[in-house]
């Protein structure tokens, strides 16, 4: 038994990267930013408001969320239904309660199914970034290009549509891209996405959008859902992370804590009450900056 | 080891009870290292016959860029707090880390730290290769860190833990003194190989960062609890244990975990000083003062 000798070769083992969407960069080496007023902590959240068709698709992927029993899962699409009825509104209210602005990462379908939602988040001054098409949009390497564009420009067109103003961010779904979306990005216009998780302050990548790292291990997915832990526990965790961003900001300059939302996990009425208590400890902070992604992005430009 | 056989024939049974106790140096009781691994994973890797290496088409965007963050910047997030609290690290490195990210490698050294082999690449497996295929991998490791550090490597945690049943005969061969791959005990043991003086290097899967937020799910305090447990346990029980605590500076380093991590690092810190019982040390060390001890003895 052995290996294809070409598995020994290295031809990418060289100084840097080994691809060339964007160039190495430590954190700690570059300039500092500066948030608003002197605050250390942008606090960004970015809620994903999302419709799973209950025909799901697992080409090229089967979304995160999407439907798992035999057709037809009620529980799963009415479960998700659930997020964008109540547990959505829920949030619009301790946001307005908070006096806080958010990013809110929309499928196109939201849009055209419930445009009164998007004029819910436009009106309180809330950003809409654009999210795909509905849960069966998903991207990967494995799409074909022309296909992919379409997905783009189409989902940004109809959020664009309704919103009255065209999105300046975008966020795949689970994240993944391939190797032609950062281009097709720029293509349809957008100036930022939300994709990749390597850093905690954003970084341009060689074609000039910027990328705003949404961190995957601080979402209530992945916190509450995936690993299975508590509401209460979610909120430490998050103002642990504050804290240590806070402290880091007085030698290093601005920190990053993005905190990526999901209306049907923390938007239940037993997690509520937890989500609201964190919201005003993290306004009660001296150095806490609310943020949305274009804010954050229009900081970002005029410092570099 | 007996390839084919039911028992692999690494080493001989041998009991916890009734194992004489020994101290290590300085009186401790158990000796403490961290191990970080250092590591590079390629964005678009090619296919091992025997393993995937991302769940995604490549790329898979949240995995590596997730790794990424080590190289970008949880590594230093990480190194600051061990080395504030007096904890060296001994390396699991993805040797190919020396020509991607020469700093990374260079700012470890610079700490004091020691280098062991974790393949070229974590994306790429030692499953299915030939004897000279493995040779090779073992000869460039030890090349790459020689011309990087200055250091010559002397363990081996194998590269996403794949093995061919020769591994542990040709690291032993080539005067590899330590694996990291055993973890039949927590103390070191002889392995049995054919040349060469190879011990089993108490590493841990179970404490393991990866383990302790993705196997087992658990909070970042509930893990720090958890370090802090094991050590205490171990720092309890006859003398001559050791504790290894295992990194990936992608998941300790995250922001919502390294102030709960830092809390363990005090902790045993607290414990080491004049009368204390812990060795913060690195894993050569380890070698050096068992083989030290169980020579005499024998």
């Amino acid at each position: 038994m052995s290996l294809d000798p070409e598995y020994l070769e290295y031809p990418k083992r060289g100084l840097g990267y080994d691809h060339g969407l964007f160039p190495y960069s430590v954190m700690e080496e570059r300039k500092p930013l500066a948030w608003p007023e002197g605050k250390s902590v942008a606090t960004w959240m970015v809620v994903s408001l999302e419709w799973f068709p209950i025909t799901p698709e697992s080409s090229p992927f089967k979304a995160p969320g999407h439907m798992q029993t035999a057709y037809p899962d009620y529980r799963h699409y009415t479960a998700r239904e659930y997020g964008t009825r109540v547990g959505f509104y829920r949030l619009l209210d301790a946001f307005a309660k908070a006096d806080v602005k958010v990013s809110v990462a929309a499928n196109a379908a939201i849009a055209q199914r419930y445009p009164s939602v998007i004029r819910d988040i436009v009106d309180a001054g809330h950003e809409i970034i654009a999210h795909s098409s509905d849960m069966n949009g998903t991207i990967a390497s494995t799409l074909p290009v022309e296909e992919e564009r379409k997905l783009i420009t189409e989902s940004i067109a109809i959020l664009s549509d309704v919103a009255g103003v065209k999105p300046r961010g975008w966020h795949s779904i689970a994240r993944q891209q391939s190797f032609a979306t950062m281009d097709l990005l720029k293509e349809a216009g957008i100036e930022y996405c939300c994709d990749w998780v390597n850093d905690e302050l954003p970084y341009a990548f060689n074609n000039g959008v910027v990328n705003i790292p949404l961190n995957h291990e601080l979402s209530d997915r992945q916190i509450i859902n995936v690993q299975q832990q508590s509401a209460d526990s979610y909120a430490q965790q998050m103002l642990d992370a504050h804290d240590w961003l806070s402290a880091e900001a007085k030698v290093h300059g601005g920190r990053m804590l993005p905190m990526h939302l999901t209306p049907y996990i923390i938007g239940l009425p037993y997690r509520m009450d937890a989500f609201e208590t964190l919201l005003g400890d993290l306004k009660a902070r001296e150095g806490t900056w609310f943020a949305r992604g274009c804010d954050i992005l229009d900081q970002f430009r005029s410092q570099m | 080891m007996n390839e084919g056989e039911k028992d692999p024939g690494l080493y001989d049974f041998a009991p916890y009870r009734g194992r004489k106790p020994f101290v290590w140096p300085g009186d401790k009781k158990v000796a403490v290292w961290i191990s970080p691994n250092l590591e590079f994973y390629e964005i678009d890797p090619p296919a091992n016959p025997h393993r995937k290496s991302w769940a995604m088409p490549h790329p898979d965007v949240v995995r590596q860029s997730h790794r990424d963050h080590a190289n970008r910047v949880s590594h230093w997030r990480m190194a600051e707090v061990m080395s504030k609290h007096g904890f060296p690290g001994s390396v699991s490195l993805s040797v190919a880390l020396c020509q991607h990210h020469p700093n990374v490698v260079e700012d470890a050294n610079q700490r004091g730290w020691e280098f062991f082999s974790h393949g070229i690449y974590n994306t790429r497996y030692s499953y299915g290769m030939d004897e000279a295929q493995e040779r090779a991998i073992i000869e460039d490791s030890i090349k790459t860190v020689r011309d990087a550090t200055g250091q010559t490597i002397r363990g081996w945690l194998a590269p996403a833990l794949t093995h061919t049943p020769r591994t542990l005969d040709l690291i032993a061969e080539y005067g590899l003194d330590y694996t990291c791959d055993l973890y039949h005990d927590d103390q070191p043991q002889r392995v049995k190989t054919k040349t060469g003086d190879l011990i089993s290097m108490p590493y841990s899967l179970e404490v393991n960062d990866h383990y302790g937020f993705f196997v087992y799910n658990m909070s970042p305090r509930e893990y720090a609890d958890t370090l802090i447990r094991q050590y205490e346990r171990l720092a309890a029980e006859p003398s001559g244990t050791v504790m290894c605590i295992p990194l990936h500076s992608y998941l300790i380093g995250q922001p919502h975990r390294i102030g709960p991590f830092e809390d363990v690092l005090k902790h045993i810190a607290a414990d080491a000083g004049h009368g204390g019982r812990a060795w913060i040390t690195r894993s050569g060390d380890i070698a050096d003062a068992w083989r030290a001890i169980h020579t005499k003895e024998a």
